[in-house]
């Protein structure tokens, strides 16, 4: 670390991981994206574990108990459906799926993304030109029904849909990766870290990786959410996940069927969808004020 | 202008060839023919049938007999309403969806513009914490959620208006619709316009025209409003293709005879040339509305010249 003591101006900026950590003081400043935070890992670990915890399970039917409105004696916290399942583990059931078609499709898109950002940006010339140019095409195709043509044509199958979805939401990410890649390596600091004789590998990982993940992890709380519309919307259309699997889309289309008799069986799974979505936008907002470097 | 919009309609053609490529072979390689009924057909019989649709050809002849069709505006027979071809039920179902989405555009300019500007000339005050509140609910709760919850407030609760229904377009019949439809694009066109708007009063030539002593009024409505305008035309494109696939859902749950629905129960039935042929109309109809967007963008600002 010769560099150090040559420019002591750049201590500040190269002392242990202090971009992410001056980061999360930003965001730790941040009430509603913290109180997201929290929310988000709260719905999480309850989609997670409670499963577990209610006394039922995902198809159990309690044959006392058709159509039971929300009430905290009998068991059905938020009610059963007209089959007489508790809905509020179907609901919790429904979270799991749909936060791992969230996470799943969100790190296909991630690594399709960046991976093809990265090159394009990293070659430059006319192969980054060729490659911008397809995923200009891309972006200009209705993809929504591409991917609805391809759920009827293979059938509804979750992995289908992990890699469907993780497919369409990728080009945001190349194009943010590969403008990130090609500023920042005509940037001076990587200059200056060439002419001190940094080593190619550090200059990657100690410069240009810390610079260009700011965006990159803002643009993923954005695309969680998205992935999650997006996979509701094809199980609403009756394109999504099949029985005995649900997910909150299913459950949000179910309850529309029966919502003149039964409200909740709506009500329930939409609050869970709509928090989650709140939580993430307020959460993404947060990071980019907290990541954002024009800021700092 | 006119040539770049040749230009960009030249451009519009390898998309399209994508699209269509990928809608055919996608199709062709899926289980199962159209014939498969529940009664098995006798082989002669469903030979007929395979000469009279020419599935009995080989692929690629049948891969350029369906784009020479499409350029006549052919997309074919649909396999499941068996009287009609897909350019009939395409042509049967536009106006409706075109009026619907078409409406819901204007509601979202006409409610979105005037809110972004009021919470950018009260910033901080309680109208902007109200109008950007409301947004990000607008924003987060997706239009299948909110749809279900107006026909269940408005049209089975309240009652004052028909939870469902096309009704040959009656009033009535299209507020529901619509106001889902528009919901979510209202909320991202106020938020983006109070952002612009505020960016265009903080620069130098509104300060200018302060110091000279316009009116507040003259400032805002001659000066700041029409570069604002700006990237909310530019993103008018993304907002058309949202209600265009917004509508899908809309007019299921409403049930609305639009291309929309056509489209998830073609999907739904398996009706493949049904399916694909709005694939294909969808498809023309984004790039045709793109293109619309940018020479109405150019229109609005002098910088940007479209020559070459």
């Amino acid at each position: 670390m010769t560099s150090r003591s040559l420019t002591p101006d750049a201590d500040a900026g190269m002392a242990g991981d202090s971009l992410g950590r001056e980061a999360w003081r930003r965001l730790k400043q941040n009430k509603a994206a913290m109180a997201s935070l929290w929310l988000l890992a709260t719905i999480t670990l309850v989609c997670v574990a409670g499963p577990w915890l209610t006394p039922w399970g995902l198809a159990d039917v309690d044959w006392n108990a058709f159509g039971v409105a929300p009430t905290l004696d009998g068991g059905h916290w938020l009610g059963t459906d007209a089959n007489g399942r508790d809905l509020l583990t179907r609901t919790l059931y429904g979270g799991r799926v749909s936060l791992s078609v969230a996470l799943v499709a969100t790190l296909v898109s991630l690594a399709i993304g960046v991976l093809y950002g990265a090159v394009s940006g990293y070659l430059g010339g006319r192969v980054d030109n060729l490659m911008m140019r397809f995923v200009d095409i891309m972006y200009s195709l209705p993809f929504m029904f591409l991917v609805i043509l391809l759920m009827v044509v293979f059938g509804r199958n979750i992995l289908l849909i992990y890699a469907a979805i993780g497919a369409v939401e990728w080009l945001d990410m190349a194009r943010i990766v590969r403008g990130q890649t090609l500023a920042l390596k005509r940037r001076e600091f990587i200059e200056a870290a060439h002419a001190l004789g940094v080593k190619d590998r550090k200059i990657v990982t100690r410069h240009l990786i810390p610079n260009a993940i700011g965006p990159v992890i803002v643009y993923v709380t954005l695309t969680v959410p998205k992935v999650i519309l997006l996979e509701s919307f094809l199980s609403f259309l009756g394109l999504g996940v099949q029985e005995p699997l649900t997910s909150w889309g299913v459950l949000i289309s179910e309850g529309t069927d029966m919502m003149q008799t039964a409200p909740w069986m709506l009500l329930v799974p939409s609050v869970f969808l709509a928090l989650t979505l709140f939580c993430l936008n307020f959460l993404g907002d947060g990071l980019r004020d907290a990541l954002d470097p024009k800021t700092r | 202008m006119l040539s770049y919009s040749l230009k960009r309609l030249l451009q519009a053609i390898p998309t399209m060839l994508i699209v269509i490529t990928i809608a055919f072979f996608l199709m062709r390689v899926a289980p199962g023919g159209p014939f498969d009924g529940e009664r098995a057909l006798p082989p002669e019989i469903e030979a007929n049938l395979m000469a009279a649709y020419h599935l009995d050809e080989p692929l690629p002849q049948q891969y350029l007999r369906y784009l020479g069709n499409l350029l006549q505006g052919d997309f074919g027979p649909s396999f499941k309403y068996k009287d009609f071809s897909v350019t009939e039920l395409i042509l049967q179902g536009f106006p409706v969806s075109l009026e619907i989405g078409g409406l819901a555009i204007l509601l979202a300019l006409a409610l979105g513009l005037p809110l972004g500007i009021a919470a950018a000339l009260n910033r901080n005050s309680a109208i902007d914490y109200a109008v950007m509140g409301t947004a990000l609910a607008g924003i987060a709760v997706p239009n299948f959620v909110v749809a279900p919850l107006l026909a269940l407030v408005f049209g089975v609760l309240l009652g004052w208006l028909p939870a469902g229904g096309w009704n040959d377009g009656a009033l009535p019949n299209l507020v529901l619709p619509v106001v889902a439809l528009s919901i979510q694009q209202i909320a991202y066109i106020a938020r983006m316009m109070r952002a612009s708007m505020i960016e265009v009063l903080g620069s130098h030539y509104i300060r200018t025209a302060r110091a000279k002593g316009l009116s507040e009024r003259l400032v805002v409505w001659r000066h700041a409003i029409r570069p604002a305008l700006l990237p909310v035309v530019s993103y008018l494109g993304p907002a058309i293709a949202g209600i265009i696939t917004g509508s899908v859902v809309i007019e299921q749950i409403f049930g609305i005879p639009g291309i929309g629905r056509y489209f998830v129960q073609g999907a739904l039935n398996r009706d493949y040339t049904l399916v694909m042929g709005t694939v294909v109309f969808y498809g023309a109809l984004i790039v045709l509305l793109n293109l619309v967007v940018d020479l109405l963008y150019s229109a609005l600002d002098p910088q940007i010249r479209y020559d070459d």
